[in-house]
C-alpha cells in the first residue's frame, strides 16, 4: 500500500494539508469483514488542529478516542490536538461497517499510515510537540464524547433540530408478512398538522408538522388499518423443534482427525437451547432525511453509512452519487437494529414532502417489533473420553437461521423492511452464510482446546420466518454457552476440577496464561464446596478464535425458596494484545459481562404463532441495577502483540459461567437460556 | 395554552399545545437535549426531570402539570463551568458507553444524593433500578454516584 501526500489546498490565506492512503485495502465484499478503500484520513489545518476523518463510526464503544491516541502518538502531536470527523459519504474513508470487533485491527494500521505521512510534513514545519517520549497509546485517556454527554449537548441524532424539520411515524405492520385488508385515512389527513399520509402497498407513514401531532395521528391511523396476518410463525416453544425440521443445509465447518463413535464409547451428550433474542437498544431507532434538487441526504446511526448509502440508492431508484449518507450517533447498538430501516423509511417519506427535512422516530414497539432479532440456536455436542480423562472425540451440531440481514448492495437491499412492504417489492436476498473463520451462526463452534477428533456441522437454516442479523457476538455467544457449558459437565463426569481439565486440553500459551492467572486472582482453589447455594463457574474463549482471549470466573447466589439468582461477583481476565486504551477496554468487556448476564438470566423474545408478543421493557424485562454483580476486568498487555478488539469477546464465556455457577451450587444443569427462576424448578 | 414555569433557575413563559408531553416541549419546542426519549411509556428512565426536587417521567406528563412550578433537567443540574459534583464523577469515573441513558440517571442521582446525604452502595442501586442501562455501564455508574457523595460530604478530592 503506498502512501503518499496527495493535495495541497490553498484558501483565504490558509494551508490545509490533507494525507491519504493511496490503493486500496484487502476487499471482500461478500464478508461480514468486508474492507473497502480508503480516503482522506487527516487534514492539518494552520490553528494546528489535527482533523481525523474517521472511518468507523462512534457506537459508544470509544474508538474514536482510541484512532484519536494512534493519530496522536504517530504525528507526535499532543492528544487534545486531535479533532475527530465523524462519517460522512461525502468525504470520509469508506471502511463499511462498523462490526465484528474489528475497528482497532483494520481502522488503526491505517490511521497510523496516514499519520506517520503526516509526520514527515509536521517533520518540515517543525512543528511537533517536543514532548516526544509521552506517549498516549497504552495510557486510559478519558474518552473524548463523554463531557458533551454529561452536560446535554447536542450528541445525538435525537438532538439534531433542522430549520423547517417536520416529524414523522411509520405504522407497522403487527407482524412479519401481514398484510393490509382495509384502510381508510381520510379522517387521519384532516387532523390537525397532518401533512401527508403515506401510503405504498403494506407500507404506511404519517408526516406532521409537530411531534405529538405525528404520534397522535399515527396511533389514530393504527386504528383504522385491519390487517391479516400469515398466524403460521414457530412458538418461542415450538422454535427448537422448527429449526431441525425446517429446510437447511449442512456445511461442515470443521474436521479434524476421524470422529467415530463406536457402540463401546460412553458417548456423552448434551442438547442446548438459546431463544431469540433482541438488541433492545434504550433509544428506539430514529433518521432524518431532507430530499430537494433530487439529492437525498440522510442522518441516520446506522453501523455503515456507504453501504446504507448503497441500498437505498439501490430501493428508491436513485443513483448513489446522488444520495449522501451522514453518521450520527444513538443510544448503544449491540449490532444490526432498527437503524437502516428506520433511515430507508425516512428517505422515502422526505422523497413525498421535498424541501423539508423529516425527522422520523420509531416508537418503542417498534423498534421491539421490528429490529431483526439475533436468531435462536439449538446445539447438540457429543464427546468421548479416554482412559486418562482426555477428550477423545467431539462433535458439535448447530442449527440456526443467518446472523446476517443487512441491506448493503443491489442483491441485499431486500432485507430493508420498506423494500418488502412496498408495492412490487424487492427480491428476498439469498440468505447468506458467513464464512469462517469468522463465521455466523458457526462463530467459535470450533473449540480452541487440543482434541484429536473433532467434526462441527452447521445446519444452516434457510426458511427465514422471523426477521433476524447480526447481533454482539452472533453465534459465538450460543456456541461457547455450549462448549464451556460441555467441558463443566465431562469434568464432573471424571471428578476433574473445572480449571484443571480445561488447562489439560489447552496448549495456546496466551490461552493458558489467561487461565493460570483467572485461577490465581479469584483463588479458585478456595472456592465453596459444591451445593450450598453459592456458586462459582469458570468460562473461557478466544473470541472467533482469532481474537482477544477472555477467562471468567462468575460468583452467584440461588435462593432455595424462590430460585432466583442473584449475581455477586465476575472477574474477567483478558488478552487483547497491544492495548491501546486500557480504561476503554475494561469498559467493553464490563458492559459485554454485564448484557450477556442480562441475556442469559432474563432475555427471550416471546413469539405466538401470531407474532412478536415482546414489545416493550416489560415484556421483554432486562437487568436492572439492583441485579448486577460487581465486575474485575483484569488485562494483560502485550504490547509486542497486535491490538485485538473486545466488544463481543465477554458473551459466550459470562453465559457458560453463570450456567456452570448455577450447577455448582445446586447441582441442577440448566441448558436452555435463559434461566428464568421457573427452569431451576 | 401558555405556561409559566421556573425552568433550571430561570422563568420559562411558553406557548404549549394543550396535549403536548412535557417531554416533547422540552426538547422541541425549548430544545434541551438532556431529558431523552427512551420508550414513552415512562419505563426506561431516559426522559427523567426533577419537578420540585422529585424525579418524575417527562414522557408521559402533561406539560401543563408544570404550571407555576420548579423544573430541573440534566442542564439545570450543572455545566461545564460549574459542574455538579455528580457530572464531574460520571466523567471521571467514565461512567457511560452510549450515554443515552446517563442524563436521566445522573438527575435521578442528583435528587437521591440531594436526601441522602452517604448511601450504602445498595441504597443507590435501589434509588436507580427504575433506569434502564443497556450498555452496562451499571457499576461505573455506581462508583460515580459513590464519589459524588464522598465530594459532597468533603471527604476526598
Amino acid at each position: 500500500m503506498s502512501v503518499s501526500r496527495r493535495e495541497f489546498i490553498h484558501s483565504s490565506g490558509s494551508v490545509v494539508v490533507y494525507f491519504s492512503l493511496g490503493g486500496c485495502g484487502a476487499s471482500d465484499p461478500s464478508g461480514e469483514d468486508a474492507v473497502a478503500s480508503s480516503d482522506n484520513r487527516i487534514t492539518i489545518h494552520t490553528d494546528g488542529s489535527v482533523e481525523l476523518f474517521m472511518g468507523k463510526v462512534e457506537l459508544g464503544q470509544g474508538i474514536g478516542t482510541a484512532l484519536a491516541q494512534i493519530a496522536a502518538d504517530e504525528l507526535g502531536v499532543a492528544f487534545d490536538r486531535i479533532r475527530l470527523t465523524g462519517v460522512d459519504t461525502d468525504f470520509s474513508p469508506d471502511e463499511s461497517y462498523t462490526f465484528s470487533s474489528i475497528s482497532i485491527q483494520q481502522s488503526g494500521p491505517k490511521v497510523r499510515e496516514a499519520a506517520a505521512s503526516a509526520r514527515a510534513y509536521l517533520e518540515q514545519l517543525s512543528d511537533r510537540d517536543a514532548a516526544d517520549n509521552s506517549a498516549v497509546v497504552g495510557q486510559s485517556v478519558p474518552r473524548i464524547d463523554i463531557p458533551g454527554k454529561t452536560f446535554g449537548d447536542v450528541s445525538f441524532i435525537q438532538d439534531v433540530r433542522l430549520d423547517g424539520m417536520v416529524h414523522a411515524r411509520v405504522v407497522h405492520p403487527p407482524a412479519e408478512r401481514a398484510v393490509i385488508q382495509e384502510m381508510d385515512s381520510k379522517s387521519v389527513e384532516e387532523m390537525p398538522g397532518v401533512l401527508k399520509v403515506v401510503r405504498d402497498s403494506n407500507f404506511v407513514g404519517i408526516i406532521a408538522e409537530r411531534e405529538g401531532q405525528a404520534r397522535t395521528a399515527a396511533a389514530a391511523l393504527a386504528a383504522l388499518i385491519r390487517w391479516e396476518l400469515p398466524g403460521d410463525l414457530p412458538s418461542s416453544d415450538e422454535v427448537y423443534d422448527w429449526l431441525k425440521r425446517a429446510e437447511s443445509r449442512k456445511e461442515e465447518v470443521s474436521a479434524s482427525g476421524t470422529v467415530n463413535f463406536s457402540p463401546s464409547d460412553t458417548v456423552h451428550r448434551a442438547t442446548y437451547r438459546r431463544p431469540y433474542q433482541a438488541h433492545a437498544s434504550i433509544s428506539p431507532s430514529a433518521a432524518i432525511a431532507f430530499f430537494e434538487d433530487s439529492k437525498l441526504t440522510v442522518w441516520s446511526h446506522a453501523q455503515g453509512m456507504y453501504p446504507l448509502r448503497g441500498a437505498i440508492a439501490h430501493t428508491l431508484g436513485l443513483s448513489p452519487q446522488d444520495v449522501r449518507c451522514v453518521h450520527k450517533e444513538a443510544s448503544g447498538c449491540y449490532g444490526h437494529n432498527g437503524a437502516d430501516d428506520a433511515a430507508c423509511e425516512a428517505a422515502v417519506l422526505a422523497m413525498r414532502l421535498p424541501g423539508r427535512p423529516v425527522r422520523l422516530q420509531w416508537e418503542r414497539a417498534d423498534e421491539f417489533l421490528w429490529e431483526p432479532l439475533g436468531p435462536a440456536m439449538q446445539i447438540e455436542t457429543q464427546a468421548v473420553l479416554d482412559s486418562e480423562g482426555r477428550i477423545s472425540n467431539w462433535q458439535h451440531d448447530l442449527w440456526s437461521c443467518p446472523h446476517t440481514g443487512r441491506p448493503r448492495d443491489v442483491d441485499s437491499a431486500g432485507y430493508f423492511l420498506y423494500a418488502k412492504h412496498k408495492e412490487n417489492p424487492l427480491p428476498d436476498p439469498a440468505p447468506y452464510s458467513i464464512p469462517q473463520p469468522s463465521g455466523g451462526s458457526d462463530r467459535n463452534s470450533v473449540p480452541l482446546y487440543d482434541i484429536k477428533n473433532v467434526r462441527v456441522n452447521k445446519h444452516f437454516v434457510t426458511d427465514i420466518p422471523i426477521l433476524g442479523s447480526s447481533l454482539r457476538g452472533l453465534g459465538a455467544y450460543g456456541n461457547v454457552f455450549a462448549i464451556e457449558s460441555f467441558m463443566d459437565e465431562l469434568a464432573a463426569q471424571i471428578g476433574a476440577d473445572p480449571f484443571e481439565f480445561r488447562k489439560r486440553h489447552l496448549d495456546d500459551v496466551r490461552a493458558l496464561e489467561v487461565m493460570q492467572r483467572l485461577e490465581k486472582e479469584t483463588q479458585w482453589q478456595a472456592r465453596p464446596q459444591p451445593g450450598t447455594g453459592v456458586g462459582w463457574g469458570v468460562a473461557f474463549a478466544r473470541f472467533k478464535n482469532l481474537s482477544s482471549y477472555l477467562g471468567l470466573v462468575m460468583q452467584l447466589q440461588v435462593n432455595a425458596e424462590t430460585n432466583a439468582i442473584q449475581l455477586i461477583k465476575a472477574t474477567a481476565v483478558c488478552d487483547a494484545g497491544l492495548v491501546v486504551n486500557p480504561d476503554g477496554l475494561k469498559a467493553q468487556i464490563e458492559g459485554g459481562i454485564i448484557q450477556s448476564a442480562s441475556w442469559t438470566l432474563k432475555e427471550q423474545v416471546r413469539l405466538s404463532n401470531r407474532a412478536r408478543e415482546s414489545y416493550d421493557w416489560n415484556t421483554y424485562p432486562i437487568l436492572r441495577f439492583d441485579e448486577i454483580p460487581d465486575v474485575d476486568v483484569i488485562l494483560i498487555d502485550r504490547p509486542e502483540q497486535k491490538s485485538l478488539g473486545v466488544g463481543e469477546t465477554a458473551q459466550g464465556p459470562t453465559a457458560a459461567a453463570i450456567a456452570n455457577a448455577i450447577y455448582h451450587a445446586t447441582g441442577k444443569r440448566l441448558r436452555q437460556l435463559p434461566f428464568t427462576p421457573d427452569r431451576l424448578v | 395554552m401558555r405556561i409559566k414555569f421556573t425552568l433550571n433557575g430561570k422563568v420559562a413563559d411558553i406557548n404549549v399545545e394543550p396535549d403536548s408531553s412535557l417531554l416533547e416541549v422540552l426538547r422541541n419546542d425549548i430544545e434541551l437535549n438532556g431529558p431523552k426519549f427512551g420508550c414513552g411509556l415512562a419505563q426506561c428512565g431516559a426522559c427523567a426531570v426533577l419537578l420540585d426536587g422529585v424525579s418524575i417521567r417527562s414522557c408521559v406528563t402533561p406539560a401543563a402539570i408544570v404550571e407555576g412550578r420548579t423544573l430541573t433537567t440534566l442542564e439545570g443540574i450543572g455545566d461545564k463551568d460549574n459542574p455538579h459534583p455528580l457530572q464531574a464523577a460520571f466523567i471521571a469515573e467514565q461512567a457511560m458507553q452510549c450515554g443515552y441513558c446517563a442524563s436521566g440517571i445522573m438527575t435521578t442521582a442528583a435528587a437521591f444524593l440531594a436526601s441522602n446525604k452517604s448511601p450504602t452502595r445498595d441504597e443507590i442501586r435501589g434509588a436507580l433500578s427504575g433506569h434502564l442501562c443497556r450498555c452496562g455501564s451499571q457499576p461505573r455508574m455506581i462508583r460515580a454516584v459513590e464519589r459524588a457523595a464522598r465530594v459532597m460530604n468533603g471527604d476526598d478530592e
